[in-house]
């Protein structure tokens, strides 16, 4: 079988900036990637890219086999994503928001209001399926997000900074989801929490000006440091290290 | 094209859920109101039609019909939900022309809630309401064409101020475009251009439907006209979505 994430070479030039260099790997069913790095690293910009939204400079990314630039109608069926910041629109309320992104995705009458449920009932936002977007704090909006990232069930996640924003026992609750989805999916997080990753990712990406500087399992990569922890193999890879320059 | 119409039903909801729609309508229908009943003269001409209405239309329209469009995109592209439109599945066609549809049906309700302008004609004499119905008509299609160039203007900025400004800007030369003081500029410097200049006068043609004079080259220039900005529309969001 086919990874369900496919990316070959991806490269984005801004002008005579590289936020992405060559970057490329896949993923299977059954794996959760923490994609980590620096602000500015180019993780934003490779999930974009992923999803379609910005066109790579070279190389190639598909999902489930569909080539996102070729196919891309194809390629988002079967993608869900959680685009950095979860931006909704704030005049519409949880369930309406929800309602057109399952229409858009083709689903109507009972089938359109079962997803629907499912998706308030997974992220827990039952209560203010009513409420305009705006009227909701930052964790609520975040996981109006994360439910139309879920809503049709998709093989493929890609999900920017899921937690972000989110109070401890929100955060607890979207990792316990992401690792009961985890199984029958390809999963993409994004995240500045390393505790996170060594919590639900299988396995671990570390880019740095664009380039992947490190893939492995959180343990393995946590092994490379005396220390055992995450974070200092993190600062080692992807610190300038200026006092090294200077001697 | 049935996402067209999803996207369309969102938009249109979304001028109801915010105030827009009703500043909207009303700041319309008291400009109409005043531009045909105080400057227009409707009741001192004595006669039954309504000239002076469809006269001020197309003026109206290129002020507010940029106001309906500014939010279009460069509101998406502000508040980052461009970000989720264009990653769901649906072509970036489809939702130009769901966005814009919304917003043509906004315009021809606005316009519709003029209809006290012909009942009052009704009563007072017996207008050609043949004429009044071309003159809807015409009104329908420039509200459509400066739709049109509103929608692509706010797919080129992030900022809706700059998006209303360029939309008035663009609208005004097609607007203008077939007045004496541009197509005699253009005969004693660029005569090519002048009859050039002069076809594509969005009031000119609108002129001429509102008389009743509905002729096949108008509708075959406003198809034409608003499909070009809505692929110029397709292009924009495509090349600057991300940046």
């Amino acid at each position: 079988m086919a990874a369900l994430i496919e990316i070959v070479g991806l490269t984005k030039r801004f002008g005579s900036f590289t936020a992405v260099d060559n970057v490329s790997f896949s993923l299977d069913k059954g794996e959760v990637l923490g994609f980590l790095g620096p602000n500015g690293a180019g993780k934003t910009t490779t999930m974009r890219m992923l999803a379609g939204f910005v066109t790579p400079t070279s190389g190639t990314a598909a999902i489930a086999g569909h080539d996102v630039e070729a196919e891309p109608v194809a390629a988002r069926r079967a993608l869900g994503f959680l685009p950095e910041g979860a931006p909704t629109y704030p005049e519409m309320t949880v369930g309406g928001f929800l309602r057109f992104t399952a229409r858009i995705r083709g689903y109507r009458g009972t089938a359109l209001a079962s997803r629907v449920a499912a998706a308030l009932a997974l992220t827990e936002l039952e209560g203010v399926r009513l409420q305009p977007v705006e009227t909701l704090s930052k964790g609520f909006k975040r996981r109006v997000g994360l439910a139309q990232a879920l809503l049709h069930d998709p093989p493929v996640l890609v999900l920017d900074e899921p937690t972000d924003g989110l109070d401890p026992n929100q955060k607890h609750e979207v990792r316990t989801l992401i690792r009961r989805l985890a199984p029958e999916k390809a999963i993409v997080i994004s995240t500045h929490i390393l505790e996170e990753v060594e919590a639900v990712c299988t396995r671990a990406i570390i880019i740095a000006a664009g380039r992947v500087v490190a893939d492995d399992t959180p343990a393995a990569l946590a092994a490379r440091d005396p220390s055992g922890r995450l974070e200092e193999v993190f600062r080692a890879i992807t610190h300038p290290a200026p006092l090294a320059k200077v001697a | 094209m049935r996402n067209t119409f999803v996207v369309a039903r969102r938009e249109l909801a979304g001028y109801f859920a915010t105030p827009v729609a009703a500043v909207f309508i009303v700041i319309f229908l008291v400009l109409q109101g005043m531009l045909t009943f105080n400057a227009g003269a409707f009741f001192s001409r004595g006669q039954a039609d309504l000239v002076p209405f469809f006269d001020f239309l197309p003026w109206v329209f290129l002020l507010l019909v940029p106001a309906i469009t500014m939010r279009l995109w460069a509101e998406e592209r502000r508040l980052g939900t461009i970000e989720v439109l264009l990653t769901l599945p649906l072509a970036e066609t489809e939702a130009v022309i769901g966005k814009f549809l919304a917003a043509w049906a906004f315009c021809i309700i606005a316009l519709a809630l003029t209809f006290p302008f012909v009942i009052t004609v009704n009563i007072l004499g017996s207008p050609d309401n043949g004429v009044i119905a071309a003159g809807y008509l015409g009104g329908v299609l420039v509200s459509g064409a400066f739709l049109a160039v509103g929608s692509a203007t706010s797919a080129m900025t992030k900022s809706q101020v700059i998006a209303f400004v360029l939309g008035v800007a663009m609208c005004f030369i097609f607007a203008v475009s077939g007045y004496p003081v541009v197509t005699d500029f253009l005969n004693r410097n660029l005569p090519v251009l002048s009859s050039i200049a002069r076809g594509f006068s969005v009031i000119e043609r609108f002129r001429a439907i509102s008389q009743g004079f509905l002729s096949l080259s108008d509708i075959v220039f406003f198809a034409s006209f608003i499909g070009f900005w809505l692929f110029l529309n397709v292009v924009v969001v495509d090349h600057r979505k991300a940046s």
